[in-house]
């Protein structure tokens, strides 16, 4: 479980999360969503490590992220997996060199013991014999599968995922997110993803947080989420057609 | 280098009571002195700084440093520091290649053309020679290669935005070098000679 408590954070005088607390529990797919630059990456970065808040705290299972010393972000960071926008697959390495390097980095695994628990993960993820391939030869919803294969390899308790639609086609977004609800149940690990797309959120969305201009407006699931009455998430999700004859369906029932 | 050295000097050495073998002599200290560690290190500059500060950069914009420091890797160690230490050994060599050639180039020049014998060229490059010249250019090769991988690697490492910038930094990685590397040039002639 990841509590985060009261954050906050500006860059240059311009604040751009005003004081956010959430829970994000274990086992669950938990989304922060909302329209582009409403602060939902920071959020993220601010989560996993990678911005410093100006106030506030985050805690992974009671474990205070944002105060503990540095060998406490470090054991926590080798917990944590995550999956970039872009894949972030390492361009010099191909997918077995990019999906063992957690491995190769952070535990003393014999050689094929490491090369058995790539093999596991790729086949998790749906992918067989792209083992040498590189990054570059591959489609960006492989780079995708490569790269949750690369944040589960190490038995990570916390899977962040940033944006991990971006750029994909229906069927294959699709997949991903199935994908990310089903290693989340199978390994009961604590899973954040940030998206703006809403059919993410009716595949997976067993958590909602609503983000706007770096407030949270409302949480909940994707089965109250039509209930909500909050305007400007409302604005947000019947700003899609698809959504919209969503709405007209389940009024018409 | 070596044989434009040689063809100039000896274009230079009009008067009959200057020997022969000071064409040599002359193209031996400029090399080692000068022409091996700076100019070689104005083309490392432009080679592999500018492919230290693109390659960081894009790991930078396509969030790879990203996902190293999320695995709770110290990545400036990870990225930075392999970078100094492998210029740091290969820089010395290809300084010392870099004068071998030179030299070598000006015999070949100065014999082919019949400025100089190769009897003549051989004194000349033996005749008064100062050890010190040596451990001159493989300290400014040193300081050369450092000044190259750290400036370069925080310019690719610090860089943010997207492909445009990417160039942007690689430009400036080589621009910011060559500076560096021309007043270090100065400054060690001025306190080491």
């Amino acid at each position: 479980m990841i509590e985060v408590r009261n954050i906050s954070k500006s860059f240059d005088g311009k604040q751009i999360l005003h004081n956010i607390s959430s829970t994000f529990k274990k086992g669950r797919t938990n989304l922060i969503i909302g329209a582009s630059g409403t602060g939902k990456s920071v959020l993220l970065k601010s989560i996993v490590g990678l911005v410093q808040p100006d106030s506030g705290s985050i805690l992974y299972d009671g474990r205070d992220f944002t105060s503990g010393s540095k060998d406490l972000k470090t054991d926590v960071r080798r917990e944590i997996g995550m999956l970039f926008q872009g894949g972030a697959l390492f361009d010099s390495m191909n997918v077995e060199q990019n999906i063992i390097f957690p491995l190769n980095v952070l535990t003393k695994m014999p050689k094929d013991e490491k090369l058995d628990r790539v093999n596991i993960c790729l086949a998790k993820v749906g992918l067989e014999n792209v083992n040498k391939k590189m990054p570059s030869e591959i489609s960006g919803g492989m780079k995708k599968r490569v790269g949750i294969a690369r944040a589960i390899v190490n038995n990570s308790q916390y899977l962040f995922c940033d944006e991990p639609n971006s750029g994909l086609d229906p069927q294959t977004s699709i997949k991903i997110d199935n994908l990310i609800k089903e290693i989340t149940h199978e390994l009961n690990i604590t899973t954040v993803v940030v998206t703006h797309d809403m059919n993410s959120v009716m595949e997976i969305g067993e958590y909602v947080m609503f983000m706007y201009e770096g407030h949270k407006l409302w949480e909940g699931n994707n089965e109250n989420i039509f209930d909500c009455q909050v305007k400007e998430l409302e604005d947000f999700i019947f700003a899609n057609n698809l959504m919209r004859a969503v709405r007209r369906q389940k009024d018409q029932q | 280098m070596g044989a434009v050295t040689t063809i100039q000097t000896a274009y230079n050495l009009i008067s009959p009571l200057i020997p022969n073998y000071v064409i040599s002599l002359v193209v031996r200290d400029m090399t080692i002195l000068e022409l091996a560690p700076t100019i070689m290190s104005l083309v490392f500059a432009g080679k592999v700084g500018s492919n230290i500060a693109g390659e960081l950069g894009t790991m930078r914009i396509t969030e790879q440093i990203d996902a190293l420091e999320v695995m709770g890797i110290n990545s400036t160690s990870y990225l930075v520091l392999p970078k100094i230490i492998a210029s740091l050994i290969t820089y010395p060599m290809l300084v010392t290649l870099a004068a071998f050639l030179s030299i070598y180039g000006g015999y070949l020049a100065g014999t082919l053309t019949g400025e100089i014998t190769g009897t003549e060229y051989i004194y000349g490059i033996r005749y008064d020679f100062v050890a010190f010249n040596i451990a001159f250019a493989l300290i400014k090769s040193f300081v050369f290669a450092f000044l190259v991988a750290s400036i370069s690697a925080y310019k690719g490492y610090f860089t943010s935005g997207g492909a445009l910038e990417v160039g942007v930094a690689s430009t400036s990685a080589v621009t910011n070098s060559c500076i560096a590397i021309l007043l270090a040039d100065y400054l060690l002639a001025q306190l080491l000679l």
